[in-house]
């Protein structure tokens, strides 16, 4: 079976302030449905890796793969238009458009996609905040909803163009322990009813102990579960 | 098609959002476009007025005899001396030469020219006018006062009686409005005029010509041709000057060249009479360019200022949207719309202003001695400036929003994401 996201020998230098060697000779995949966290101190590359991961950062050497499909050293606006297709990403802080409403914060990336027409983008848009509880806000300017609601609505957003993995920067790093448990259920039924992937960074190891599977890092290598 | 909805919509939440700077930048291009429509059309119309003021005083192109001695003198001809150092004294101009010859088969031909508007005889005598034991010198002009009317404006000049009454009257003068006052003559008085030769003649006043140069209102008058010529006592082919007026002003100096060597006549195409004239049009000009192409560079760079800032301010929407998946050229050409519909919405303000305010200026009286035909400031409404103001307040927002809009392709959404 073809892994959703496979890394081969990814490795990584900042070179500011000085050289440094952040990442080194990551190797992993995830399979289709799979529920994995990332863990490890801060300053070990989890983060880093993750924003190789999902396209954005485009410095580093190795080569990455999404669904059998090589995605190193393609050119930006591809990048851009993959990113925008197959991965929904969330933050830790919630990164809405605060100017837009919560329905034009979801729609926005599925209407980029164009493979629907607006109305029926809306809908799907109207679906997903439903499927997350929060479908009374939809009018709602996303500066004026809480913390909670927010990264909720930043989940609708990932998920609206029906996305092959889902990726989380501490998705609940800046929650409370309501709401973290409240993203957790929310993650954990998109991998079992729809087969979602999931590729969550976590400091919470209550969170990462409850998934499928903990890719451990320390010093820019994977210690334990690549 | 889809994806401009997109954008712009997005463009008009930001613009919407942040109504006060919109505003602002877009004061700056109504400001800019306004003062820029207003100046040129005041300035042109200034121009154009002054421009007329010596223009249609002035033939295309004015055929005369120049008073000079003959290039070629008798002893030249003279074979037996051809070869010796020729040395003759005291060089007389020619005589009787004020008169051009033909003159009347020259008037038939120039108006049978497809380039000729019309072509008028004139006939310029020195002459005095006399008041008592008080004389004065100066000029009287025969005239086809009806075709002097349609040709130049002669007519906007005659402050009382009318040219229809000179071409009525035999014996008919318009006298310059100095001389007038001078001599306390009104409309419908007599007044003598009498020629170096000797002879008395006296004329009725139908009519009061004011150009608003005291030189010329000091001196000159107009009567008609056959008036004239009977005064100086000369037939009725003697005409000393021919005025043409062409369809086209350029057609002057090629023109003017063609019948000097036609007719062996001086021709003055009215370039050459008006050269140092043409240098005040153009510096005119160039100095209402300058200021207006300051004003506008003013404006482009509050919208390069205030777009800058609206970037900043914009930084992690910029980055939410390129982690989403939309493109650099997306995020360009969201802040390009943004600074396009800023300049339109500015710049079709400016007209409005600009319209208004020149408008204004028309209806301000302004009112001197110098222009009889004027009442209020004189002011040029071309369409074309209209279109140039809002061309450029297009190009000054392009340019303006091109580098900050530039910037935000640009921007690496990991630095601000993992920076927060």
């Amino acid at each position: 079976m073809t892994p959703v996201l496979e890394a081969k020998h990814i490795d990584k230098h900042f070179t500011k302030p000085v050289r440094f060697h952040v990442l080194k000779d990551i190797g992993f995949s995830i399979q289709p449905g799979e529920f994995t966290s990332i863990m490890g101190k801060s300053g070990s590359g989890k983060s880093t890796l993750l924003y190789i991961l999902s396209t954005m950062d485009t410095e580093y050497t190795g080569s990455l793969y999404l669904k059998g499909e090589l995605l190193t050293r393609k050119p930006a606006n591809r990048l851009s238009a993959i990113r925008n297709a197959h991965i929904g990403f969330v933050f830790q802080f919630h990164y809405l458009l605060g100017e837009f409403t919560v329905l034009d914060n979801v729609m926005l990336p599925g209407l980029k996609l164009a493979r629907k027409t607006t109305a029926e983008v809306r809908h799907d848009a109207m679906e997903k905040l439903k499927m997350l509880h929060i479908d009374h806000l939809a009018a709602k300017r996303a500066s004026r909803i809480s913390g909670g609601e927010k990264q909720r609505v930043a989940i609708a957003r990932a998920l609206i163009n029906d996305p092959a993995i889902l990726m989380g920067d501490e998705p609940t790093g800046n929650l409370d322990s309501y709401n973290s448990e409240n993203v957790f259920q929310i993650f954990r039924q998109l991998k079992e009813e729809k087969g979602l992937s999931l590729l969550i960074v976590t400091h919470d190891e209550d969170f990462a102990r409850r998934t499928d599977r903990i890719i451990q890092m320390e010093d820019g290598r994977i210690v334990t579960g690549g | 098609m889809n994806r401009l909805k997109l954008i712009l919509g997005i463009a008009r939440t930001h613009l919407v959002t942040k109504i006060k700077s919109t505003v602002t930048a877009a004061l700056g291009v109504t400001f800019g476009i306004g003062a820029y429509i207003t100046l040129v059309s005041f300035m042109t119309g200034l121009n154009q007025m002054l421009d007329d003021l010596i223009l249609n005083q002035t033939p295309h192109i004015h055929l005369y005899n120049e008073v000079e001695p003959a290039a070629v003198q008798p002893a030249h001809r003279l074979e037996s001396l051809s070869g010796d150092l020729l040395q003759i004294q005291s060089v007389k101009p020619k005589q009787g030469q004020l008169k051009i010859h033909n003159a009347l088969p020259i008037l038939d031909y120039l108006r049978r020219d497809d380039r000729v508007l019309g072509a008028t005889p004139q006939i310029r005598a020195q002459i005095f006018y006399l008041s008592g034991s008080q004389d004065l010198g100066g000029v009287l002009s025969g005239v086809d006062i009806l075709e002097e009317d349609r040709l130049s404006n002669i007519g906007d000049y005659i402050v009382a009686g009318s040219p229809e009454a000179l071409h009525r009257s035999e014996n008919g003068i318009i006298l310059g409005a100095g001389l007038a006052d001078k001599f306390s003559l009104a409309l419908g008085d007599r007044i003598q005029v009498s020629t170096p030769e000797g002879g008395v003649f006296p004329l009725k006043i139908v009519g009061l010509y004011q150009s608003g140069l005291a030189e010329i209102d000091n001196s000159q008058s107009f009567a008609q041709v056959q008036t004239v010529q009977r005064i100086m006592g000369k037939p009725t082919n003697y005409i000393t000057d021919i005025n043409v007026k062409l369809h086209r002003l350029e057609a002057a100096v090629p023109m003017a060249r063609e019948l000097e060597t036609l007719f062996r006549v001086r021709a003055r195409d009215i370039q050459e009479a008006n050269a140092q004239f043409e240098t005040g049009t153009s510096i005119r000009n160039l100095i209402t360019y300058a200021v207006s192409i300051t004003l506008l560079i003013v404006a482009g760079f509050g919208i390069y200022n205030i777009l800058n800032m609206l970037i900043y301010e914009k930084m992690n929407d910029i980055a939410i949207l390129k982690a989403t998946g939309f493109s650099g050229r997306d995020v360009h050409q969201i802040f390009m719309s943004q600074a396009l519909i800023i300049g339109l919405g500015g710049g079709l303000l400016g007209l409005l202003i600009g319209f208004g305010l020149s408008h204004l200026i028309d209806s301000l009286p302004f009112e001197t001695e110098a222009l009889p035909t004027i009442s209020t400031f004189p002011v040029n409404h071309d369409p074309w400036y209209y279109l140039i103001g809002i061309g450029f307040a297009l190009v000054s927002t392009f340019i303006a929003g091109y580098l900050p809009a530039a910037r935000a392709r640009r921007i690496d959404p990991v630095k601000i994401i993992r920076g927060n």
